[in-house]
């Protein structure tokens, strides 16, 4: 399961764990402004080999039905997934604001 | 069984039986012994644990932390140096709550450089959230290496433990010492257990950033589980001494006090010769008496008031000095007795620095100034200084 955007609340005293850990990916606000291109993958030459999956920095590629899938809330655009890809199966585009 | 055995080997005969999962150390004077023969347990079989060999003090407590971090029963030592190196991670360990345990022989640091034996390294650390201990001597070592995890990793305390034993006055020096049985120890001490570990079915996010909202409350609850220690030392010496047959005393020990009116407050092995000291003064009449600190953090403050409140005066003695201003267990024993509204006159001893020797005669005199008056801060074998 990818991690999912909760309501930001606030934690009571208790409620803080007492060591630092707590469950993981627990997000509460998209974090791509900064992203200027962005990944694209084109599913008819992508063989889900998970390459991209394994190099993303960010976590943010998921294997959905045998396909790379990218969740743009959290995509930063650093590009090394298009790098990374043999089969030339993700291109960058220029983000459209 | 009984064995003839230097401070270090027998910190190490006591994490043998605490089945340490993850060793990782580097070597350094007077530590050097407690890592060789952990890691000569490991070479036999004796010990089943993955010993990592580590370049750095640095990188062997963040290999410990990581090792705690999986679930792992860690252990590491180190001395002087080696602290001060490790000092960023000693308070990465504390914040996260890892129950380490570190064997610290205590050591003067440069410069001048020195080997030898004083208390400058692990106090100047007393802020960094760890459980400080010091032992007098080679079956106390042995002892607190096995009660150090059962105090660490219980739950309402989960906070890493520094032993302390005095850099080759304890560390090199041999004495008998009883060794229990496997049986005895794996009773006593039960596996490691925490939910604060790597989990893959129950992911979790380790050792984050929180912003200035939250960040106070993980200070406050680390304050409270080194604060719960001392319910827990307490508990944990009760259940040694029901299984081992040796008892210890909490956060102090004292000796002769009761009656006291002269009072050397102390820590470490210098204690010894504080006690056979005030034995002498006693057949000569003078009501003298010795109070050990075995714990510095958590700090036994309504401990020493109790003891101190109707003593004539007390003087501290100690291998330490916080430059431009006294011995630091001098400031933090004066706070334990102003908050009981212990009005008694204190003294501050410091000597030992770099290994000097303190002598009976040194302590006598010590003694005697509380009879007859002197400066607030003295420095043994050099004079007193007053405290601005």
């Amino acid at each position: 399961m990818r991690p999912y955007i909760r309501e930001k609340k606030d934690f009571a005293f208790d409620e803080v764990p007492v060591d630092t850990s707590f469950e993981a990916g627990y997000l509460v606000s998209v974090n791509s402004g900064w992203r200027s291109i962005r990944p694209v993958i084109a599913n008819e030459k992508c063989v889900g080999c998970e390459q991209c999956y394994l190099y993303c920095p960010d976590g943010v590629i998921s294997i959905n039905k045998g396909k790379a899938e990218i969740d743009y809330d959290f995509c930063k655009g650093c590009g090394i997934c298009a790098k990374i890809c043999k089969l030339g199966a993700i291109g960058m585009e220029a983000e459209r604001k | 069984m009984k064995k003839f055995l230097s401070g270090n080997e027998a910190f190490a005969e006591g994490i043998r039986l605490a089945r340490p999962e993850v060793i990782s150390a580097y070597p350094i004077t007077p530590q050097t012994i407690v890592v060789e023969r952990l890691s000569e347990m490991v070479e036999d079989g004796s010990l089943k644990a993955e010993y990592v060999h580590v370049e750095s003090e640095h990188s062997a407590l963040s290999c410990a932390i990581g090792a705690s971090a999986a679930g792992a029963r860690a252990f590491t030592a180190t001395s002087s140096q080696g602290l001060l190196y490790m000092a960023e991670c000693l308070y990465y360990a504390s914040g996260g709550r890892f129950p380490i345990v570190m064997m610290n022989a205590d050591r003067s640091t440069a410069l001048p450089w020195n080997i030898y034996g004083d208390q400058r390294d692990s106090l100047s650390q007393l802020d960094s959230g760890w459980i400080q201990a010091y032992a007098e001597n080679a079956q106390e070592a042995l002892d607190l290496a096995l009660m150090s995890y059962k105090i660490a990793e219980d739950k309402r305390v989960s906070t890493p433990f520094m032993a302390n034993l005095d850099g080759f006055v304890l560390t090199h020096t041999y004495e008998t010492a009883d060794i229990p049985e496997r049986e005895q120890a794996d009773r006593f001490l039960p596996p490691y257990e925490t939910d604060n570990r790597m989990d893959f079915d129950n992911p979790k996010n380790m050792a984050f950033s929180a912003g200035p909202d939250y960040n106070y409350i993980f200070k406050y609850k680390e304050h409270e589980g080194i604060l719960a220690a001392r319910q827990v030392i307490n508990e944990t010496e009760k259940e040694f001494a029901e299984i081992f047959g040796r008892s210890y005393t909490g956060l102090v020990e004292n000796y002769l006090t009761d009656d006291a009116e002269y009072i050397i407050v102390t820590l470490g092995s210098i204690a010894g010769l504080c006690r056979e000291t005030a034995d002498k003064l006693r057949s000569q009449g003078v009501k003298a008496g010795v109070l050990r600190i075995r714990y510095m953090r958590p700090f036994p403050n309504q401990e020493i008031a109790e003891t101190l409140k109707n003593a004539k005066a007390y003087a501290v003695l100690e291998k330490d000095i916080s430059f431009g201003n006294e011995g630091t267990v001098f400031t933090n024993v004066n706070s334990a007795l102003k908050k009981a509204d212990v009005n008694v006159k204190g003294y501050n001893y410091i000597g030992g620095l770099g290994g000097r020797n303190i002598s009976s005669a040194d302590i006598e005199k010590i003694f005697s100034d509380m009879e007859n008056g002197a400066e607030t801060v003295n420095f043994i074998g050099i004079g007193g200084e007053n405290n601005g």
